[in-house]
């Protein structure tokens, strides 16, 4: 018997997780700048709905004002509530770094214990929509580097839903980055869908030759590639990181221990990345097994630009993945 | 500068007690703090709320159990107005697993729920937007619960204040802001770092009700705390307060003073509010000298019993090293 499905994108799959949580808990609340219906659901539209279900108590659209955001949502976690924050872009968390990395991170273990912040902190991020440098970052490998947050980053409708239903659920705080360029990709994901358990990535394809690793969009840029070196008749297994911290390191590790070849691709820079974290792991681990050095590909050392030809340049392409791949084949 | 006005609350002969009794709990405990630190039995840099102890003690006899307060580094008389247990207190400060936080906090961290200390936060203004979100918390339990947000001078030139303020007055929190304006942020004179020569005239930009009051009389300080947290009570919103106060030991214990002259000093420390309200309290016939001495020699001896415990307390096992991080396990 299959399950009955729905084609949705992940801007909805975001939406029915959070309407399906706060239909199921009173205590889950959503705040922030216009997620309210007066003011659109939101920028994108994910939050949109939700106040004329719910209420505009329990759907706050906010000032401009992201430690206020932020601040309210802690203040409303350790009493008790499970807030759904949403800071626009992830550049904004900037202005929210304090709240975020010495409150909200940190209030559990100063606390040793009585105050857990079981919040969520939604952001959309990602080069590619013309916005520049203020609006375009991957800053996921500042959270993952902040012990007490957990951080989340989707690349398709089913796991955004399934891991939003989890990061609700969570009793701690977690950053759930949103890809803006892969909000609009749709899939049949299943009307009843169980959360996706956090800490665990997802092998999308099974091979032998070579381990490729990615999270987010460019999880996407990675299938591609894959398919690309199928042709060439290379093996690639694919996983999809979806949570980056905690990393599920065990599937990883396991992958490249059979295939002795990693490429690891994400949109942030390369320098100090999460791929440097994995890459670095993979070397302490499996030292012995590996038959050529790890490959990791993120952006250049600079900022996000403007002009287009300069943007896409910035972005790690399924070709230079493909590319990557084939420098470890030729190794070893 | 607000002027008293007529038929304010006035407190009865037990809550005057009351006070006094918070204050020279507060006063002794300092003494006690600043000797222990001298002598080296504990290591830490010490904030000490020493001239600043009526302000939390009269508005703390206005505050029920599950009122809520999150205050700041110089805090320790906000928490001991409010009830924390001093051996827990001190336990912590000692850095021993029998304290409020499992020695894991600190003196800048301690958070005792039961006793409604939510937040200590080492960063200057962050009570306030987490105060918020308590009293968004309440207000959304329909709850009479009042927040109060203690914070320096200097805070008030953070852009927390701003943001929180605003919020604050635009969602109508049951939450006070409380100013302790002891002349200094850090090294810093008043004057020389702010706007405006009362920063109760802040209130004004964002809507709310704001006072000066003079926080070293317990009677000012307790009418002007009765009256916010009715206000808080009835769904009227927030308040502002300004207290003015001076810190009788710099802004860390050890510090030399050398921002002020010793006669700028001098004539402060004359004015100490804790034995002008000793002596108050006998010459309006509340209090006999035989009840006060008896009531600070219960005092010295809850306090001696404290550090004892705490002296006598183990350290947290290095376990509790990586507890804490996230609920229920360690971080990885």
């Amino acid at each position: 018997m299959t399950a009955q499905t729905k084609k949705i994108n992940i801007i909805q799959a975001i939406n029915e997780a959070i309407a399906e949580a706060m239909e199921a808990d009173p205590k889950v609340l959503v705040l922030g700048e216009d997620v309210a219906d007066r003011e659109g659901g939101g920028v994108v539209g994910v939050t949109r709905g939700l106040s004329t279900r719910f209420g505009d108590e329990r759907v706050r659209s906010t000032p401009i004002s992201e430690q206020a955001i932020m601040g309210a949502a802690i203040g409303a976690a350790i009493s008790g509530f499970k807030p759904v924050a949403e800071i626009m872009l992830m550049n904004f968390t900037t202005v929210a770094m304090d709240m975020i990395v010495n409150h909200a991170a940190k209030l559990r273990f100063m606390s040793g214990g009585q105050t857990g912040v079981p919040l969520v902190v939604r952001m959309m991020t990602g080069a590619g929509i013309a916005s520049g440098g203020q609006h375009s970052d991957f800053l996921e490998a500042w959270f993952a580097h902040t012990p007490g947050l957990k951080v989340v980053a989707p690349s398709n409708p089913e796991d955004a839903k399934g891991l939003m239903l989890s990061c609700i659920a969570d009793p701690d705080p977690c950053i759930f980055v949103e890809c803006s360029r892969a909000y609009g990709t749709t899939a049949e994901v299943p009307v009843d869908l169980a959360p996706i358990p956090l800490g665990k990535a997802r092998i999308d394809q099974e091979g032998t030759d070579v381990t490729i690793v990615s999270y987010s969009e460019i999880f996407a840029r990675a299938k591609a590639a894959a398919a690309e070196l199928a042709k060439e008749g290379v093996s690639v297994e694919l996983i999809d990181l979806r949570t980056i911290s905690p990393w599920d390191r065990e599937t990883v590790l396991a992958s490249v221990a059979k295939t002795g070849r990693a490429v690891i691709a994400h949109e942030a820079v390369r320098s100090f990345g999460v791929g440097a974290e994995i890459s670095a792991t993979i070397h302490e681990e499996l030292f012995d097994v590996l038959k050529a050095p790890v490959q990791r590909l993120g952006g250049p050392f600079t900022s996000v630009p403007f002009a287009k030809a300069l943007e896409d340049a910035f972005v790690v392409k399924s070709s230079d993945i493909a590319a990557a791949a084939r420098a470890t084949l030729a190794t070893g | 500068m607000v002027s008293p006005t007529p038929n304010r609350p006035v407190p009865d002969a037990a809550t005057q007690l009351d006070i006094y009794r918070r204050m020279s709990t507060i006063m002794q405990n300092d003494v006690a703090s600043r000797r222990i630190v001298k002598t080296g039995r504990l290591v830490m840099p010490y904030y000490s709320p020493r001239g600043q102890e009526v302000i939390p003690s009269a508005i703390s006899v206005n505050l029920n159990d599950d009122d809520k307060i999150c205050t700041i580094y110089r805090g320790i008389h906000d928490m001991i107005a409010k009830g924390v247990p001093l051996r827990a207190l001190w336990a912590e400060i000692a850095g021993r697993v029998t304290g409020t936080c499992k020695g894991k906090g600190g003196p800048m961290h301690i958070t005792h729920p039961a006793s409604g200390v939510m937040v200590t936060t080492g960063i200057v203004g962050s009570s306030m937007p987490i105060a918020n979100g308590i009293a968004w918390a309440a207000k959304l339990e329909k709850s009479e619960r009042v927040t109060i947000a203690y914070f320096g001078d200097g805070a008030s030139n953070i852009g927390a204040f701003h943001e929180s303020l605003n919020m604050a007055s635009v969602w109508k929190l049951p939450v006070i802001f409380v100013c302790q304006n002891n002349g200094f942020a850090e090294h810093t004179r008043y004057e020389n770092a702010t706007s405006v020569d009362f920063i109760s005239k802040r209130a004004i930009g964002y809507g709310m009700p704001g006072f000066t009051v003079d926080g070293n009389d317990p009677l000012e300080m307790y009418a002007a705390a009765n009256e916010a947290v009715a206000r808080a009570r009835a769904g009227e919103g927030p308040t502002l307060l300004e207290c003015k106060t001076f810190r009788f030991f710099g802004h860390v214990f050890g510090d030399d003073d050398h921002y002020m002259t010793k006669e700028e000093k001098a004539a402060a420390m004359e004015k100490d509010p804790v034995p002008a309200f000793r002596a108050r309290l006998i010459a309006d016939g509340h209090a006999s000298e035989e009840q006060l001495v008896e009531m600070e020699t219960q005092i010295a001896a809850e306090i001696q019993d404290a550090i004892d415990f705490a002296l006598g307390s183990e350290v947290a096992g290095l376990e509790e090293l990586t507890l804490d991080v996230y609920a229920a396990t360690g971080a990885e």
